[in-house]
């Protein structure tokens, strides 16, 4: 048996997915299925006056036509879509049901719906249902919300959501920007990001024949929650309710939320006795499903003489859209902590500002509020190094928390603890290859020579918070739910091992690890173990998978419960081998006798074993068949140093990455392939936020760009190869030692672009592009340089 | 992405394809490699009652050595105009455009006569047919005409075919040794020209742009500049002569006409560098 944690595997999900063989929802047809098709506002906020459903009844093959008011007079709801953070107890809550009746809020509102027996035949009769709407002034950007001379929802007098503050040491912090002889202030915008995974959402919803249950299946990333909430918003008891997430194609947080088609297709599959079923197109998934970002913000920092930073003042504006989803307002928040970066910050205050809009509305997206945060503290590193007149690696060696050096469990001043840290290794080893003093005699040799292409080389030293979170920290925060997850390891009777967890994988590779971490612990083959999940019937309990939380709590909870298993097992075979169970020794899989080398029974024999039951202790239980909730006592925070090499064409404004260094450190690994996989991933989503993604809208609130000939999601042509290397830190926060991945490269690389074009820009005088850093916009920025704009 | 509904006929000769035409007046549209028809469909901005579907007229889909042009069936797929070593050699440009139209799946699917017929001002195919100075083979119920790049586009995806006609034939004169560029700036490899410039260099020049205006635009002031003895930096100072630039997310209308500018002038130099 050879180590399998930290070795590469090949992930065992892999086949069926790359040959077509895995069953997304949309693969799924049952008999007597209806499709819904969506009646949805063209505007972004108007009342709804009245809807003529005659003619799209008449259609062939409907079968009904409901209209929003309809749909509330059914009584299909004993309570809108939740939202499971209000984060301050005055915070502003619209009701929000499946359907909008009166008036509508965001463009995309669904108004009526149409069952039918195709989709060709639902669509052509949502075209045929009139509605007759009066438009009212929209609130179509966030400066407009804060304008406040419309509101976005008309019985609002402003459109405040809530003020959030974390000001631990406010007279601190005044004093710090008192007394600064340096200060600098980045002025940032996070634009609106559409998320945009391979596979777009989609419900099926299936009634039993006998009556009273529901199968829901959803492209969810939380067939948990969903449970929970659709019993809670329907009165379905939970038992009466079970989700299935299938092969679900990614979801970078937009496929966490509970949806209004999740509750349409639940409760009419309900009524009527029949399946239903919704898959978005493209177009919809841009007004229906939730975005990303979409945050001013505002960061001072006060520094000494030398650059050591004194304080740090954080204010964000974030739109919330129309509506308050699961944790819409709660992800500013969870960036909040992030905004001293890994620096050492004597002070800090942080305040946010919640605003209404007439847009779709925000909700988690990769990284959720800490890609935001990484972004405009290490943006405004950037300009203190300016300031300052050292370079970008020097201002962060100088600030460094525990002065770079290798640290655990440590508060810093966001109120939060670090469970371990040591950042100077890490940046050392990413500029030893990135070669960047190569690279700054080559910028300065294009820059004397005065070449068209200019180098920039811009770096970002990030620091995460995932592995969400202890339940305690989240009460805390006033969020609605805990942080535990839950798994379960069963040993079968022919040695085969099966895995049952709360984390709810979709793209991440979580049998494939989950089976390692097994493998390893148990002594058995990956392959021997069958990892089962995302059914609420198979796995009951578990909160799913976001916030880079399933290896850092749902992983370990997997490896606590071999604990157990070996416990227990340890029982069993020294009551075989008729020896102490402190005389025991498990290694490889098998208990031997200390000092008897010959007596010894496989993990395998003593689970077949505990199946007969024939010779068990007495009182003892037959089977082994172990679960663990875990609920970690703190989060985990994952850090690195990502170095972005960017050419920028003076002459038409497009900038090219050459090269991209990231390393990243998340603790102990388990499989380094599926580490790198969704560092490039992660990496690729930031320098799309950098270079290319940003939802347009204009003043009505209508999106300019919703479909991909103009919402540029890069492909991998748009991508050099990326050059990964890793640190390794162990987290306190867990017996793994690991820390979350999934969203570390987002969170590293959007500043790591954007301080590499300011870097080759910055002979004239431009000290900030705002994302997307389109070649429009930097030509623009350039010419503007030039005339001394 | 719900195309309304539509008859579908699929048909095996140019000619069927013309009765099915003929019999179906302006309700009906021809679909080659459907890669622009059936985007326009979905999002029902295109509306056809009946598709008739050319995609299985073989006898339409060659590159044939013609003399002094080459010949190249309509039905003929952007992959085999990218990959012909006789467009390499006589025609380079034609096949390196092609071989800058979306990606590969779309090269497989998209045909040459569809491309021209769609007469898209952001495509790729139809600026280099002007710069190379092209032509058509056009048939109706009334038989076969040729008609000049130059005369093909007239509107905003609009093209001077009767409604009845189809285009059966691509002739491009042989360029061999000339010197030749296609500089197409676009965000991601997959997608069209924010603006390009196609340019041949054969005695006289050739040079057009791609979504400088709502039709492919031949670049008239420049080729006139050159033709007049200018530089390459003063000829590429009149690219937007006669254009009206779209103006979009990508690009307004300021920043098209500098990119025009820029990439005739690289286009001309590289151009210059590969006359033998
Ligand atoms: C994702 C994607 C990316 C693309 N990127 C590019 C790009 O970068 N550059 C580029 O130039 N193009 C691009 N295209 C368009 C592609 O080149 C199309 O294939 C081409 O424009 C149309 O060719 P088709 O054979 O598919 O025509 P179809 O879609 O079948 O037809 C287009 C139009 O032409 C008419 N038509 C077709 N054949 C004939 C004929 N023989 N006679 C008369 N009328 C005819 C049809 O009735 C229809 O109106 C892209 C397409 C897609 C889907």
């Amino acid at each position: 048996m050879t180590a399998v944690m930290g070795t590469p595997r090949i992930r065992k999900e892999d086949p069926k997915l790359l040959t077509g063989e895995g069953k997304y929802v949309d693969d799924i047809q049952v008999a007597g299925q209806l499709w819904m098709g969506m009646v949805r506002s063209p505007f972004a906020h108007a009342k709804v006056n009245g809807i003529e459903t005659d003619e799209a009844k008449s259609m062939p093959g409907v079968h009904a036509v409901y209209t929003g008011g309809e749909l509330m007079d059914m009584g299909l709801w004993v309570a809108p879509l939740p939202c499971a953070w209000p984060v301050t107890p005055d915070m502003v809550n619209p009701e929000h049901y499946p359907v909008g009746t009166g008036e509508v809020h965001h463009v995309g509102e669904i108004v009526a719906v149409v069952l039918a027996d195709t989709r060709y035949q639902a669509t052509d009769a949502v075209e045929k249902v009139e509605v007759d709407y009066e438009e009212l002034p929209a609130v179509g950007s966030i400066q407009a919300a804060m304008a406040d001379t419309a509101t976005a929802h008309s019985d609002h007098d402003t459109n405040k959501a809530f003020t959030w503050a974390l000001e631990p040491n406010p007279d601190a912090l005044n004093d710090a920007f008192a007394n600064a002889a340096h200060t600098v202030t980045g002025e940032f915008v996070q634009q609106r990001l559409i998320p945009s995974a391979m596979e777009p959402r989609g419900v099926l919803a299936v009634p039993s024949p006998a009556g009273g249950e529901v199968t829901l299946y959803s492209a969810t990333q939380v067939p948990h929650i969903l449970k929970v909430m659709m019993a809670a918003t329907t009165g379905i008891s939970e038992a009466k309710i079970r989700v299935i997430a299938p092969a679900v194609g990614g979801g970078f947080g937009a496929k966490l939320n509970i949806n209004p088609d999740e509750s349409l297709a639940l409760t009419l599959a309900n009524k009527l006795g029949r399946p239903v079923r919704w898959t978005e197109t493209r177009t919809e998934a841009a007004f229906s499903t939730h975005q990303g970002r979409a945050q001013q913000q505002k960061i001072e920092v006060a520094a000494d003489g030398d650059g050591k930073i004194l304080g740090v003042r954080v204010h964000l504006d974030a739109d919330m859209g129309a509506y308050m989803m699961l944790i819409t307002p709660g992800v500013p928040l969870l960036g909040s902590f992030l905004y001293t970066g890994v620096y050492e910050v004597p002070a800090f205050g942080f305040t946010c500002d919640g605003w209404f809009t007439n847009l779709t509305p925000t909700d988690a997206y990769r990284g959720a509020g800490r890609p935001e945060a990484s972004y405009a503290i290490e943006r405004a590193m950037d300009m203190l190094a300016a300031k300052v007149g050292v370079t970008p690696e020097e201002i962060r060696r100088r600030n460094y928390l525990a002065g770079g050096e290798a640290f655990e469990n440590l508060e810093v001043a966001s109120t939060l603890v670090f469970d371990s840290g040591n950042y100077s290794p890490n940046l050392d080893m990413a500029l030893d290859m990135a070669k960047l003093s190569d690279l700054r005699a080559e910028q300065q040799r294009r820059r004397d020579a005065g070449e068209s292409k200019q180098l920039g080389i811009g770096m970002c030293t990030y620091v995460e918070i995932c592995g969400l979170a202890p339940s305690r920290a989240l009460a805390g925060l006033a969020y609605g739910a805990g942080g535990w997850e839950a798994g379960t390891v069963r040993m079968l009777p022919t040695g085969k091992v099966e895995v049952v967890t709360g984390s709810t994988p979709h793209g991440q590779g979580h049998e494939t690890s989950w089976s390692m971490i097994v493998a390893d612990k148990l002594g058995v083959d990956p392959d021997d173990v069958e990892v089962l999940h995302s059914d609420t019937a198979i796995s009951p309990l578990g909160l799913d998978t976001y916030g880079s939380r399933s290896l850092a709590v749902g992983g370990v909870a997997i490896s606590m419960a071999c604990d157990k298993v070996i416990d227990k097992a340890r029982l069993i075979a020294a009551h075989q081998l008729e020896a102490n169970p402190d005389d025991l020794e498990f290694e490889f899989g098998r208990f031997g006798v200390k000092g008897s080398p010959d007596k010894g029974l496989l993990i395998q024999e003593v689970a077949y074993g505990a199946f007969t039951a024939h010779n068990l202790p007495d009182g003892m239980e037959p089977n082994i068949n172990e679960q663990m909730v875990f609920d970690p006592p703190n989060f985990a925070f994952p850090f690195g140093t990502h170095i972005a090499v960017v050419e920028v064409d003076e002459s038409t404004g497009e900038t090219t990455l050459i090269d991209y260094i990231a390393v990243d450190d998340c603790g102990n690994q388990v499989n380094p392939l599926i580490v790198e996989g969704q560092v490039h991933g992660g990496i690729v989503q930031g320098v799309a936020q950098a270079l290319y993604e940003g939802a347009v809208y204009d003043e009505d609130g209508q999106c300019k760009n919703p479909s991909f000939l103009d919402y540029l999601v890069p492909s991998p042509t748009e991508v050099p190869s990326i050059q990964t290397e890793f640190t390794y830190t162990p987290s306190t926060s867990n017996p793994l030692g690991v820390k979350g991945v999934g969203e570390a490269g987002t969170i590293g690389s959007a500043a790591a672009v954007i301080n590499g074009i300011c870097d080759a820009l910055s002979h004239h005088g431009i000290s900030d592009i705002e994302m997307p850093a389109s070649p429009m916009r930097v030509w623009k920025a350039i010419q503007d340089a030039k005339a001394g704009n | 992405m719900i195309p309304s509904s539509f008859d579908y006929v699929a048909v095996d000769s140019a000619d069927a394809a013309i009765g099915a035409l003929t019999e179906h007046g302006d309700e009906a549209k021809l679909m080659a490699g459907g890669h622009s028809l059936i985007p326009l469909m979905k999002f029902r901005l295109a509306n056809p009652t009946v598709v008739i579907d050319i995609g299985r007229v073989n006898d339409l889909s060659y590159i044939r050595d013609a003399g002094d042009h080459v010949a190249i069936g309509a039905l003929t797929r952007h992959m085999a105009v990218e990959t012909s070593d006789l467009l390499k050699a006589d025609v380079p440009l034609l096949a390196h455009c092609a071989s800058q139209v979306g990606d590969p799946s779309v090269r497989h699917r998209g045909t040459i006569g569809g491309s021209l017929a769609h007469a898209d001002a952001a495509s790729d195919l139809p600026a280099a047919l002007l710069a190379l100075g092209g032509s058509v083979m056009v048939k109706g119920p009334n038989g076969e005409r040729e008609v000049k790049a130059d005369d093909l586009f007239v509107g905003f995806l609009e093209n001077s075919l009767a409604d009845d006609e189809m285009i059966t034939e691509v002739r491009v004169p042989k360029a061999t040794g000339a010197g030749w560029s296609y500089q197409k700036f676009n965000r991601r490899a997959q997608d069209w020209a924010i603006v390009g410039v196609a340019a041949v260099l054969n005695g006289s020049a050739g040079v057009s742009l791609v979504n400088m205006a709502s039709t492919p635009l031949r670049a008239a002031g420049v080729e006139e500049a050159l033709a007049s003895g200018a530089s390459h930096a003063d000829a590429a100072q009149r690219a937007a002569d006669g254009g009206s630039p779209p103006e979009d997310l990508n690009g307004d209308a300021e920043y098209r006409t500098h990119l025009a500018k820029v990439l005739v002038q690289r286009a001309l130099t590289e151009a210059e560098s590969r006359k033998s």
